[in-house]
């Protein structure tokens, strides 16, 4: 094979930040939910809502190792790779990922070890703030590398000037970067696609306990919790999606229409094609099925108005067609699909019959993968959707590299990368599912004034029943009535579900 | 203040806090294989286990900090030291992996294979960092545009794999006084030895690399000649460092620790002040990499100041509070690795 510099650089980024981004979306959706859970505990009182809190959190830190180790390459591989790139836009795009730094990165590994390993260090209400803390700080994190990302898209507050003889960028307008056109669009959208994700592998683990009839009142709760957050999210996902999609008509026209296969400008209304496959030699859409007229309303809420093709943009600067369109239509068609699953279980929650069926649990086992699909097609079709250029419109992909890097040693690196991610992900897996055999841990009665009552009301009855209780301590006697207790809350629970 | 000189300032603390924080860790990373038991193995993982994450966000930040205030100085070294930096992320790749998965099985071979693992991968970070500061300060073959041109070859200089050892030592040392603070009994003991012995090759190797700039590279001396109190520094280092014994003999290990971070903070100071004004140094007829050069523009230096005006103090509270909650010996429990 004979790549070229840039296609083996090419290479190594896509793998490298594809392998990244398997676990920050995780760590963000799962962080919503661990602080959902955590408030609960906090307000009900309920231990089995601090032991849903522990379990998940145990994946949770395991996920954020992952994610951490794989993200230190990035932010280091902008400089090994893309010199070119990085002395054009150091300016700018340092400087988000510097705050990104000073602002996201402290907060979370900060905390994090509080959320970790402080169960019996710090009181309840600490470790809350510790997993409100870790959560907010892995959004921030999306925050600044969404506004860094986003400003490569939609270029804004900046000039070019000479500097050492080569041009590059420079901020004039610290907020209008920020603020750039798609930054906060783009935003939303990988946070709403993060707490999908988040929901889908929650639900898809508890309804393995459900199925096997192991945990079943830690599985309930944490699915139902989970159950709601993605559906909120995946019909908030179809709002941001369509926002979106108007934005990028608006600021990367060539862009959308790589993303619908929409390749010569008609003068009437430009139909929507639901699947199917370009043929750029043709320049059509085959295997296709379309709504005439339905993109141009849901880009111009106008059926007659045309929609800006590829033909509009000179070739030298068209974006690659097969790879967004296929990877775009993929994400939508997940998205469509969480939309109904959510939507169903919802119903079928209200109506008490969710957990009685038993082939939807399995589809919700199985469904997890789709967040993971969706989240990296997403990206696959915005980025790709965004060549021949690395800075849209100012600096092409193929003039941003390390030139004077040897080639042989960017291979040597991709397959070092690719060797370690491996072993990874194989490890990540084992440990994962290590900790899903091995289930939650039992709910621990609560400290404090509210389980000491429990413990004289229980002792009383202890004595009551025959005296033996004298060589008991009280934190066993606790300890059982508290089990006690969780288990007429079961009861409950389940006369519930019958309802 | 020159916010040029203001943003080498502010580099130079990232950079102290690394060497001083995850220096520890990373110790404690090359100790390991030292320690025997398995019980003695977690305690000594999870002596870092809170703190080992954050401690590397310094370095993450020190990438950032540079990539935005010398973008220029941020490309040549990270694309000019290729396979290095390729090699250095893989290590921290292996070394948090292997801290967090060691312990999640109880199978011998896997748990070997993580300590041997995080071992390695401890070692090679510390002594790559060592020798890419020792060829960013000794001087390496730049182009006229600021490129490097030298090769992987022309990172293997003398002076520079001085520093790496250097680099390594310093590390064990102060990893095995951090122990100290952390374990008890027979283990403290033991730690107690090792530290003795990396403090006396930390202190050789002092010697040998200071030898080497004094004779070997003049231009290091350039702002000692101009700044003449600058010779202060080496004197207190000097102190700090015989503070080590006497916190050893006497037992006192939060002394021995407190030295050996100010002996490791001295260290940077010196490095920073041989560098100071340039960023990399060129050993070629073609200029260094200065502050100026290799700058962002005046505006964003200043958004960047300001940014880390308020981050700075919040990274402080967020450090002190976890090291607060984290202090005292360790002990295992079901949520430690």
């Amino acid at each position: 094979m004979d790549l070229t510099l840039v296609e083996l650089s090419r290479a190594q980024f896509a793998l490298t930040v594809m392998f990244h981004y398997l676990f920050p979306p995780l760590s963000i959706g799962l962080g919503l939910l661990m602080v959902v859970m955590e408030g609960l505990y906090l307000r009900t009182g309920n231990p089995q809502y601090e032991a849903m809190a522990r379990f998940w959190t145990r994946i949770f830190a395991v996920n954020f190792a992952v994610g951490v180790a794989s993200g230190i390459t990035m932010e280091f591989q902008f400089g090994t790779n893309w010199a070119t790139y990085s002395r054009f836009v150091g300016d700018v795009f340092g400087s988000a990922l510097a705050a990104e730094g000073i602002f996201a990165f402290f907060l979370e590994s900060g905390f994090l070890a509080v959320l970790v390993f402080g169960w019996n260090r710090v009181g309840p209400r600490m470790h809350f703030l510790s997993t409100v803390m870790v959560f907010l700080g892995s959004c921030f994190s999306a925050v600044w590398i969404v506004i860094a990302n986003s400003w490569q898209h939609t270029p804004a507050g900046f000039r070019l000037v000479e500097h050492e003889g080569a041009l590059r960028a420079e901020i004039t307008d610290f907020w209008a970067m920020v603020f750039n056109p798609s930054a906060m669009h783009r935003l939303g959208h990988v946070l709403l696609g993060s707490f999908i994700l988040g929901a889908f592998f929650v639900m898809s683990i508890s309804a393995w306990y459900l199925l096997r009839h192991r945990h079943e009142d830690f599985a309930r709760k944490s699915f139902v919790i989970a159950l709601w957050v993605g559906a909120l999210a995946s019909w908030g996902e179809l709002v941001s999606g369509h926002s979106q999609a108007r934005a990028v008509a608006h600021n990367q026209p060539a862009k959308l229409a790589a993303f619908e296969g929409h390749f010569v400008t008609a003068d009437h209304g430009t139909e929507m094609w639901l699947m199917g496959w370009p043929n750029v030699e043709e320049q059509r859409v085959e295997y296709g099925i379309a709504i005439p007229k339905m993109l141009s309303l849901l880009v111009y809420d106008d059926f007659d108005r045309p929609v800006q093709a590829l033909d509009q943009t000179p070739p030298q600067d068209r974006p690659p067609v097969v790879v967004p369109f296929v990877s775009y239509h993929v994400m939508v068609g997940l998205g469509m699909l969480f939309i109904g699953m959510t939507s169903l279980a919802l119903v079928l929650w209200w109506r008490g019959r969710l957990f009685s069926q038993r082939w939807l649990l399995w589809a919700f086992v199985v469904a997890v993968i789709g967040p993971y699909v969706a989240n990296q097609t997403g990206w696959v079709a915005a980025e790709v959707g965004r060549q021949p250029w690395v800075v849209y419109g100012l600096l092409r992909t193929s003039d941003a590299v390390s030139a004077l890097v040897p080639r042989e040693q960017v291979l040597v690196s991709i397959i070092a990368f690719g060797l370690v991610y491996l072993a990874l992900l194989a490890v990540w897996l084992y440990v994962v599912n290590e900790k899903i055999r091995h289930g939650p841990p039992e709910p621990r009665p609560r400290d404090g004034s509210a389980s000491e009552s429990l413990v004289v009301a229980a002792a009383a009855v202890g004595m009551g029943r025959g005296g033996h209780s004298y060589t008991e301590t009280s934190a066993d006697v606790a300890a059982r009535s508290s089990v006690a207790l969780s288990r007429s809350a079961r009861e409950d629970e389940r006369e519930e579900e019958s309802r | 203040m020159d916010l040029h000189v203001l943003w080498f300032c502010l580099l130079g603390v990232l950079l102290m806090g690394y060497a001083i924080l995850d220096g520890f860790d990373l110790g404690v990373g090359i100790l390991h294989p030292l320690v025997r038991g398995d019980t003695e193995r977690r305690l000594v993982l999870n002596s870092i286990g809170p703190l080992w994450d954050g401690n590397e966000v310094w370095l993450v930040t020190f990438g950032g900090a540079l990539f935005a205030a010398f973008p220029d100085a941020y490309a040549t070294v990270l694309s000019g030291f290729y396979l290095p930096v390729i090699l250095v992320l893989l290590s921290l790749i292996g070394r948090a992996i292997s801290i967090e998965f060691r312990s999640k099985s109880t199978s011998r071979f896997w748990r070997a294979y993580w300590d041997f693992s995080f071992f390695l991968s401890s070692l090679v970070a510390t002594l790559v960092f060592g020798v890419a500061l020792g060829n960013v300060v000794g001087g390496i073959e730049l182009s006229a545009e600021g490129y490097y041109v030298g090769g992987l070859s022309g990172l293997l200089q003398p002076f520079a794999l001085a520093v790496g050892l250097l680099a390594v030592a310093g590390a064990a040392m102060h990893g095995a006084l951090y122990l100290q603070l952390k374990v008890e009994g027979a283990l403290r003991l033991e730690v107690r030895r090792w530290a003795w012995v990396a403090f006396f090759v930390f202190v050789g190797l002092n010697l040998v690399v200071a030898g080497m700039a004094l004779r070997g590279v003049p231009h290091l001396l350039l702002n000692f000649e101009r700044w003449p109190f600058a010779w202060a520094m080496p004197v207190l280092v000097g102190l700090a460092l015989a503070n080590i014994p006497r916190g050893l003999v006497r037992d006192r290990p939060l002394q021995a620790f407190a030295s050996s971070c100010a002996s490791i903070a001295g260290l940077t100071f010196l490095a920073a002040a041989a560098l100071y004004p340039n960023l990399v140094v060129s050993s070629s007829s073609a200029p260094s990499l200065d502050i100026w050069r290799s700058a962002s523009s005046e505006a964003t230096l200043r958004l960047m100041a300001i940014i880390a005006m308020i981050g700075m103090p919040l990274v402080a509270t967020y450090t002190a509070t976890v090291y607060w909650v984290f202090r005292g010996k360790v002990e295992l429990d079901e949520h430690s690795y």
